[in-house]
C-alpha cells in the first residue's frame, strides 16, 4: 500500500480466487479467522504451560488427563463445570455489553454482591408470608434493578462528568461490598447465627432448584438464554447498531444525533443487571442467604472470560465453560499431582496473555480475506 | 436446538452419573470402615499461612502415617458452592469416605447438603455447628476451645508487660473472637489487676495491610504486648517484632517469626482429634458426631515459651495450663460488660458451657467497641 495503488497482479489474485466458492463458504472462511487464531493461541498457551510443568518436574500429559477427568470426562465433572461456568457467563456479559459501546467496565463484582444482597434483603419480610414464586420474582427484579443501578452510576459518571468508567466501576465494587457488609453485620443480621454474619436464610421452599435431571442450577440455562438474547440485541437491533456506532466513534455518533448518553447508561445498566442476576442465583440457588461469601471473585473472572470471547455474547458461553472446566479440575490437579492451587492461575494467566497478544495476528493472513475487493451489497 | 440437545444429553449423563456416583460412594463407604480409607480435607486458604489452615495441615500429617489411610488435600477453596463441588469431587473421583471441612462457612448449606446427598460418607466440620435434632447423622463437628490458650497467653502477657497495656488485633466481632479477647484479658487481670486490653477490629479475616496498621497503632498507643485473632497472624507478629514489642501467637506456632519478643501462643492441636478419628475408623467404630474440648482434652495447647517471656510469666503460665487441665473456670461471675457496666455473666460458667458460645460483648477491662 505504501506505493500507492496496488499492483495489477495483487488485486485480481485476491479477488478471483474465491469467485469459485459459494457466498456462504466465503463468509465461513472469512469468519474462521475468529476460530483459528484463538485456537492457535490456546495451543501456544498450552505449550508454554507444558514447558512450565516440565520445569517443575511434573508431567504435562498427567495434567491434561486430570483436566479432562476433573472438568469434562465424567458426568459429575461436566455438570460441576457447567455449574461453575454459570456465574461466569453472567459476569462476562456484564463486561461484554459495555465493551461494545467502547467502555471497559470492571465492576461486575460489586453489582453481583449488591444484587445478591438486595434479593436476600427484600425476601426477608416475605418468607413465610408470600408464595415462593412471587417472592423469587420480586427477588429477581430487585437484584437486576440494584445491579443495574450500581453499574449505571459508573455509566452516568462517564457520560455526564467524563469520569473514567474503569476506575469508577472498580471503586464502586469496593463500596458495594462495604455496603453489603454494613447491613449484613448490622440491622439485617440474622441474630440466631452468632458467628457468620448473614441475612436470614431463605429456607428450602424459597430456593431456585436444579435443572431437572441435572445437578446444575437454573442460572446456567438463564445465562445461555441471556447470552443469545443480548447477542441479538447487540447485532440485530437498532439499539445494538447505535451502541456499536457509539463504541466505534463517539464523536461521529454524537454528530449523527444518536442519544449517546442514554445508550451509554443503558448499556451500563444492562451490564449491572446481568451481574445482579448472577448475585440472585448465588443467593437463591446456592447460599440461601447473603453474606461475605458473595464476593467470591466471579465478577473479576468474568472480565477475563469476556476479553477472551472478544466481547461476543455467544462466544462467552463456550469460553465460560472452558474456564469452569479449568477451575473444576483445579482441585483434582491439586490433590493428585500435589501442585499448589496457583497452578491453574498460571495457566489462566498464560492463556490470557497469549490470547491478547494474538490479537495482533488478525487481518494478517490473506487466507482469511477471500471477500476482499468484492462488492458485498 | 443446541440447548434442547444439551439438556437431553445432560439428562442422560446425569442418570448415568447417579448410578455411577451411588456405586462409587457405596464402594468408598464400605472401604471406609475396613483398612482402606481415603480422607479428603478442604482448606479455605493456603496450607502454609502460619495460621488456621496450617494448624490443620500440620495435624493431618498424623493421619497420613496411619496404615491404609490415604489423605487428599485441597487448599484455597472458597465458601461458595465450590466447596460443595470439591467435596463431591473427592467422593466421586477419589473415593473419599471421610471429608474434613475446615472452614466455618462450609457448614450451612454445603456440608449439610452433601451429607444428605451422600449418606454413606462421613463429614466432619471444624466448628461447633452440628445440631443433633436437625442435621444428618453422618455429619458432625469438632472444635477446640482456643480461648483457654488465650487465657494462658493473657497470664504470661500480664507479667511480661511494663506499660500494663496489651494490644489485641481482631478480625470480626463474633462470639469465638470475643471469647478469645475476654479470656486474654481475664488471664492478664488474674496476675496483674492493672492490665487493660486494647482491641482493634479489622473487619475481615484476612486484611494484611490493615492488620499491620492496627498492630502499629496499638504500639503507638503504648501497648507493649500484641496478640491477635485473624486467619494468619504472620503480619501482626512480624509488625510487633519490628516495632520492638512482645507478642503472643494464635492458631499455629508463630515462634520463628519473632525470635526476640515471642512470649507464647494459643495453638489448636487438631492432631488429637484427627488421630482419634483414625483410631475409631481403624477399629470399625462409628465416629462421634461432636468432639470438642480445650487444654483439658489436649485439643488446644500453648506454644513453647519464647525469648519474650519473663521467668515470672513462665511460672504463672505453666500454673495456668495446669488450671485449665484441672477444668478451673475462666469466666468467674459476676462480670460486667465494658460499655454499660451491665452484668452480662451472672455466675461462674464452666469452660465448655454453651452459654459462652453466645457471647456478644466485651468485658470490663477491655478497651474497644464491637459496633
Amino acid at each position: 500500500m505504501s506505493t500507492g495503488a496496488p499492483t495489477a497482479s495483487e488485486v485480481p489474485a485476491v479477488a478471483m480466487k474465491p469467485a469459485a466458492g459459494s457466498d456462504f463458504a466465503l463468509r465461513l472462511r472469512a469468519n474462521s479467522e475468529y476460530v483459528a487464531i484463538p485456537a492457535f493461541a490456546l495451543l501456544m498457551a498450552a505449550l508454554l504451560f507444558a514447558l512450565f510443568l516440565l520445569a517443575i518436574g511434573k508431567s504435562p500429559i498427567d495434567f491434561v488427563a486430570y483436566v479432562w477427568r476433573g472438568g469434562f470426562g465424567t458426568a459429575f465433572s461436566f455438570q460441576n463445570t457447567l455449574q461453575r461456568s454459570s456465574p461466569l457467563i453472567l459476569t462476562a456479559l456484564a463486561v461484554a455489553i459495555p465493551a461494545r459501546i467502547g467502555l471497559i467496565m470492571i465492576g461486575a463484582e460489586g453489582a453481583l454482591v449488591l444484587g445478591g444482597f438486595a434479593a436476600a434483603a427484600i425476601a426477608v419480610p416475605m418468607i413465610g408470608v408470600a408464595p415462593p414464586f412471587l417472592t423469587l420474582a420480586i427477588m429477581v427484579v430487585a437484584a437486576i434493578a440494584v445491579g443495574g443501578l450500581w453499574v449505571g452510576i459508573a455509566g452516568y459518571l462517564r457520560y455526564a462528568r467524563g469520569v473514567n468508567e474503569t476506575i469508577a466501576s472498580l471503586l464502586l465494587t469496593y463500596i458495594g461490598i462495604a455496603i453489603m457488609n454494613f447491613f449484613v453485620e448490622g440491622v439485617l443480621r440474622d441474630a440466631s447465627n452468632p458467628n457468620k454474619p448473614s441475612t436470614k436464610p431463605l429456607g428450602d421452599a424459597y430456593m431456585v432448584g436444579k435443572i431437572p435431571g441435572t445437578d446444575v442450577h437454573w442460572g446456567f440455562a438463564v445465562g445461555v438464554l441471556l447470552a443469545i438474547a443480548l447477542y441479538i440485541l447487540m447485532t440485530r437491533t437498532t439499539f445494538g447498531f447505535a451502541a456499536r456506532v457509539t463504541g466505534g466513534n463517539f464523536r461521529a455518533a454524537l454528530a449523527q444525533g444518536l442519544p449517546v448518553g442514554k445508550l451509554i447508561v443503558s448499556c451500563a445498566m444492562i451490564a449491572g443487571g446481568c451481574a445482579g442476576l448472577a448475585g440472585f442465583f448465588e443467593v437463591a440457588a446456592i447460599q440461601g442467604r447473603a453474606n461475605a461469601s458473595l464476593a467470591a471473585g466471579y465478577g473479576f473472572t468474568g472480565i477475563l472470560v469476556s476479553f477472551l470471547a472478544r466481547h461476543n455474547p455467544l462466544v462467552i458461553v463456550p469460553v465460560a465453560i472452558l474456564f469452569g472446566g479449568l477451575v473444576a479440575s483445579g482441585g483434582l490437579i491439586q490433590r493428585r499431582m500435589d501442585l499448589p492451587d496457583a497452578t491453574v492461575l498460571v495457566l489462566q494467566g498464560l492463556i490470557f496473555v497469549v490470547l491478547l497478544t494474538s490479537e495482533t495476528l488478525y487481518g494478517r493472513f490473506a487466507f482469511f480475506k477471500p471477500i476482499k475487493g468484492r462488492d458485498r451489497t | 436446538m443446541a440447548l434442547a440437545n444439551l439438556s437431553r444429553r445432560a439428562f442422560l449423563q446425569t442418570t448415568a452419573a447417579g448410578t455411577a456416583g451411588l456405586a462409587l460412594s457405596l464402594g468408598g463407604a464400605t472401604r471406609a470402615f475396613a483398612a482402606d480409607l481415603t480422607v479428603g480435607i478442604v482448606y479455605v486458604g493456603a496450607r502454609d499461612d502460619f495460621g488456621w489452615n496450617q494448624a490443620h495441615a500440620v495435624a493431618i500429617q498424623a493421619l497420613k502415617l496411619v496404615p491404609g489411610v490415604k489423605v487428599v488435600e485441597e487448599e484455597n477453596v472458597p465458601e461458595t458452592d465450590a466447596c460443595a463441588k470439591t467435596m463431591e469431587s473427592m467422593i466421586n473421583l477419589d473415593g473419599a469416605g471421610l471429608i474434613l471441612a475446615t472452614s466455618f462457612g462450609y457448614y450451612t448449606p454445603f456440608v449439610v447438603d452433601m451429607a444428605k446427598k451422600y449418606p454413606k460418607v462421613e463429614f466432619r466440620h471444624a466448628a461447633p455447628l452440628w445440631d443433633k435434632d436437625k442435621d444428618p447423622k453422618n455429619a458432625g463437628s469438632y472444635f477446640g476451645y482456643l480461648n483457654q490458650g488465650h487465657y494462658v497467653d493473657g497470664v504470661a502477657a500480664g507479667l511480661s508487660t511494663k506499660s500494663n497495656k496489651l494490644g489485641f488485633v481482631a478480625a470480626k466481632p463474633i462470639a469465638s473472637v470475643l471469647s478469645n479477647i475476654n479470656s486474654f484479658m481475664l488471664g492478664a487481670r488474674k496476675v496483674n489487676p492493672n492490665a487493660v486490653v486494647q482491641v482493634i477490629f479489622t473487619g475481615d479475616w484476612s486484611m494484611p495491610v490493615r492488620e499491620a496498621e492496627a498492630a502499629s497503632a496499638l504500639v503507638d498507643a503504648g501497648c507493649d504486648v500484641i496478640t491477635c485473632h485473624v486467619d494468619s497472624p504472620k503480619v501482626v507478629i512480624e509488625t510487633a517484632e519490628k516495632r520492638g514489642v512482645k507478642s503472643c501467637g494464635h492458631n499455629a506456632s508463630q515462634a520463628p517469626l519473632a525470635p526476640k519478643g515471642f512470649i507464647t501462643g494459643a495453638e489448636y492441636k487438631w492432631e488429637t482429634i484427627y488421630k482419634g478419628y483414625a483410631a475409631d475408623l481403624a477399629a470399625g467404630k462409628t465416629l462421634s458426631n461432636f468432639t470438642a474440648g480445650g487444654i483439658e482434652l489436649d485439643m488446644v495447647q500453648n506454644t513453647p515459651f519464647g525469648a519474650g517471656a519473663t521467668d515470672a510469666a513462665k511460672t504463672a503460665a505453666t500454673a495456668a495450663i495446669a488450671d485449665m487441665k484441672a477444668k478451673k473456670p475462666i469466666y468467674v461471675g459476676p462480670l460486667k460488660d465494658n460499655k454499660t457496666g451491665k452484668i452480662v455473666i451472672d455466675k461462674t460458667y464452666g469452660n465448655l458451657d454453651p452459654y459462652l458460645d453466645q457471647m456478644n460483648y466485651l468485658l470490663e477491662g477491655v478497651v474497644g467497641s464491637i459496633t
